[in-house]
């Protein structure tokens, strides 16, 4: 999470909110941030740090590890709409990467933007091709994209 | 969003407009079933629970970030060293 801490400005370029989730405390939050994540980050968590002692939230999104009594790392980008629209789950002694959550947030919202008539293809980031879906491009992804190139 | 008043019992979370998980009468297969509710493609289960937010004991809603963008993120404690 001081990851996230560090790099909240690109965050709030694509104007995302952030919402962390733990079994901690709230009171733990505080002093985890006070004590250490503000150190990392060199500021303070400009994010919502939830506390989910009873597991509740975690459950729901399917995150919840009921052996251990912690959430497993689990990343959700949800649209303005309220739709998941990506998730990412992994155990905990693999951290995440952050420019991947960003370079999905962004293809998302392009095609968001294009009311899906662009869609973003394997390894998409702004300014590479787009493609368009319709009844000409079945068959024909080959001659406008190319995995070697466009990648 | 708004401040709460801060008591000494742990404060912790629940979902909002779901009916609370019944126990009896259940076999491990349903109970999982009920529980997890999220999938790519379909609405994020709103909750409710407690916060810290820039010095401040608060109380998150995700339904009040309805119309913004989200990255909702779960991690397996404060202090953990990943």
């Amino acid at each position: 999470m001081s990851a996230v801490a560090a790099n909240y400005e690109k965050l709030q370029e694509l104007s995302v909110e952030v919402i962390s989730v733990s079994v901690d405390s709230y009171f733990v939050h505080k002093v985890w941030n006070d004590q250490e994540l503000s150190k990392m980050a060199e500021k303070d968590v400009p994010f919502h740090m939830v506390s989910d002692g009873s597991g509740n939230v975690g459950k729901i999104y399917g995150v919840y590890d009921e052996n251990a009594g912690v959430e497993l790392r689990g990343r959700f980008i949800i649209d303005p709409d309220g739709v998941i629209q990506a998730m990412e789950v992994m155990t905990p002694p693999v951290g995440r990467q952050l420019a991947e959550t960003i370079r999905q947030i962004q293809a998302f919202q392009h095609v968001r933007a294009t009311k899906g008539a662009e869609v973003c293809p394997a390894g998409w980031t702004p300014g590479k091709k787009v493609l368009k879906p319709g009844p000409d491009l079945v068959g024909n992804v080959w001659k406008v994209w190319s995995p070697l190139k466009d990648h | 969003m708004s401040d709460e008043a801060v008591g000494c019992a742990r404060p912790t979370g629940a979902t909002v407009g779901e009916p609370p998980p019944e126990t009896k009468f259940e076999n491990i297969s349903q109970k999982e079933t009920i529980m997890s509710t999220a999938k790519v493609g379909t609405k994020a289960p709103d909750f409710q629970a407690p916060a810290y937010y820039r010095g401040k004991f608060t109380s998150v809603k995700l339904s009040d970030f309805l119309g913004q963008w989200v990255m909702l993120c779960f991690y397996p404690g404060d202090f953990t060293f990943v």
